[in-house]
């Protein structure tokens, strides 16, 4: 029972990283229809962001205002590097057919981890643990220490203040508006252009975030770290319904359950095919996710 | 078949074995060994090109088809049947086409539900039905798990790509002048229109995703036998992104860009060693900037014969 209870502390810490970066994925779908394979990568940049920037600090200020000062300049890093990914790639292809910018998305996607394994080397690193682990509460089989608390924590209220931003302020509305019909928004006034950069910059922020709270729970950056959990992320977020919100961290919260759930009790080396497998069964069954609402095909 | 038809054939056949015994000695063995990875990389980028190109699905999932030929063709000269016919050269041929016939039935049992979508999620389910595919190989100890498969018989030679090289290319150049590949071209234009002909789309786009996926069980048996080792790690994601590389630069749904494609992903890190690990960043901007600026790629849906096609009815 114990053990059970852990596995699910773990699972939601897992989950709330997941769930964070499928929020990237699934505004950039809901705003341009392409799955942003790039995504991940950015990820991996914040993580590296924030290694580095660790790196310069450390010593200087306490635990806590060093957190949020490597928190902070991640999330920067990874939006300028969205952004640039968003200007220089993406947006010539506005009008071209989706499978291209999903191709050019790969290309991205590629060009940063080959960039990333010249400019940071191939070998892993370890994130600087900047919280000391306090244990919470101990008993047998159950640990539950600052850290997990800090990654479920931050990560739920990131999703509150999105969530905000999303449905109570004018942009959000903007944002939805576009997401809706890109066209029609632009008539009504909506600069899309700047609509998208603000998404792109949204969901970079997130995957700044989520890089940090990673980095604190699972110490280890690498190059190729960003594949694995990009592809899960995406996994949460076709999972809740692609360009639905809300589905997207449930998604992921559901989704770090199940990997934590099956380390446990099957093998750690099925870790990564229960997440391909969950998508396989809810494409197969709900194509359009737990949230997402049917779409019928026009002539 | 006509008489005509029979001797280019066999012609053909002839002329890649006689060029097989006289470069198989004769050049530098560096040069060798790129050479026939090209022809391997074709065998892919043709057959990928099939599901891609001509039928306009989008497959991300290659490589696992291609690792499951290569466990399969391996397993039976390896591990099953380790001192028998299988070691000839013959039986090595039976076995790789054992091994496409087990990536064909994987193939099918893939594509028969997930061809049901489209675009974007299909890519995502072949991705991760690819990924399932290498873990499962991943965790069976009996053929090597994740230390891999070593002692492969080395019996796959500049000949046997080459020969394979043709045969899937007449297959695919026959199979989209006849009937069914117009059929399976006709999916690509439009599928709603197709389905209002009459073709039965679902049934194309199925025989489409298994004899790409037959050919890629060849391409990865012969990857094997020329290797001499294989790991779950040879038919990752990455390399299914390569394949997709040679079939959009190359034109998707052009026979001869998929060969260009290949020989241009496959030759080019070669050539730019002299960049070092910087040629790993030019590929993914080769990418990105024909999909800028030339979006249909090299030869876009033409061919290479078309270009010399035109001149006489002008002139």
């Amino acid at each position: 029972m114990q053990l059970l209870l852990q596995n699910i502390i773990n699972g939601l810490a897992l989950g709330s990283v997941y769930a964070l970066v499928a929020l990237g994925y699934t505004m950039v779908y809901g705003v341009l229809q392409f799955i942003n394979f790039a995504h991940s990568d950015i990820f991996m940049l914040g993580a590296f962001a924030g290694l580095y920037v660790a790196g310069w600090i450390s010593g200087i200020f306490s635990p806590t205002v060093e957190f949020a000062i490597v928190m902070s300049a991640s999330m920067f890093f990874c939006v300028i590097c969205g952004v640039l990914a968003e200007r220089v790639a993406y947006r010539p292809l506005r009008s071209a057919p989706r499978l291209n910018v999903l191709i050019t998305a790969i290309g991205v996607s590629l060009f940063l981890e080959n960039l990333g394994q010249i400019v940071f080397g191939s070998d892993p690193r370890v994130f600087p643990s900047l919280l000391p682990v306090i244990s919470l509460l101990e008993a047998q089989d159950l640990v539950l220490n600052n850290i997990q608390v800090i990654v479920i924590s931050v990560s739920a209220a990131f999703m509150f203040i999105l969530s905000y931003i999303v449905h109570r302020t004018k942009i959000g509305t903007a944002m939805r508006a576009v997401s809706y019909d890109i066209q029609v928004a632009s008539l009504m006034g909506i600069p899309s252009d700047w609509i998208i950069i603000f998404t792109f910059v949204i969901g970079s922020a997130l995957a700044g975030i989520a890089s940090v709270l990673y980095g604190l729970a699972y110490p280890r950056v690498d190059p190729l770290m960003g594949v694995m959990i990009g592809l899960k992320a995406f996994v949460a977020a076709v999972f809740g319904g692609i360009g639905n919100i809300a589905g997207a961290a449930i998604g992921g919260i559901i989704l770090g359950l199940a990997e934590a759930l099956v380390v446990y009790y099957v093998s750690s080396s099925f870790r990564d095919a229960i997440a391909f497998g969950i998508l396989i069964l809810v494409l197969l069954f709900r194509p359009t996710g737990i949230f997402g609402t049917m779409q019928r095909e026009k002539v | 078949m006509s008489l005509r038809h029979m001797i280019l054939y066999i012609g053909s056949i002839t002329l890649i074995f006689l060029v097989g015994l006289i470069i198989q000695d004769q050049l530098n063995p560096y040069i060798l060994r790129v050479i026939i990875n090209t022809g391997i990389a074709i065998i892919l980028s043709l057959s990928l090109n099939l599901v891609n190109g001509c039928a306009g699905q989008f497959s991300l999932g290659h490589a696992g088809f291609m690792g499951v030929g290569a466990y399969v063709s391996a397993a039976l000269t390896t591990r099953l049947f380790p001192d028998s016919l299988f070691q000839t050269i013959p039986g090595t041929g039976l076995a790789i086409i054992l091994g496409g016939i087990a990536a064909g039935v994987a193939g099918y049992l893939v594509g028969l539900p997930s061809l049901r979508l489209k675009g974007d999620y299909l890519a995502i389910v072949t991705l991760g039905f690819g990924e399932i595919i290498r873990i499962v190989f991943l965790n069976i100890p009996f053929i090597g798990g994740a230390v891999g498969l070593a002692g492969i018989p080395l019996s796959a030679n500049f000949f046997w790509v080459y020969f394979w090289v043709f045969v899937t290319f007449l297959f695919l150049f026959r199979l989209i002048r006849s009937s069914h590949g117009r059929a399976i071209l006709a999916i690509r234009e439009d599928e709603l229109a197709a389905e209002l002909m009459g073709i039965p789309t679902a049934k194309y786009k199925v025989i489409a995703f298994v004899l790409s996926s037959f050919f890629a069980g060849i391409a990865g048996g012969l990857f094997a036998h020329y290797q001499g080792f294989i790991d779950p790690n040879s038919f990752s994601f990455i390399r299914s992104v390569e394949i997709v590389i040679m079939v959009v630069l190359g034109g998707m749904g052009s026979l001869s860009g998929a060969f260009a494609g290949a020989i241009i992903v496959t030759v080019l890190p070669e050539l730019l060693r002299v960049f070092n690990s910087y040629r790993l960043v030019i590929f993914p901007l080769l990418l990105i900037v024909t999909m800028i600026w030339k979006p249909s790629g090299l030869f876009g849906f033409r061919e290479i014969w078309n270009f010399f096609k035109r001149a006489p009815k002008t002139s």
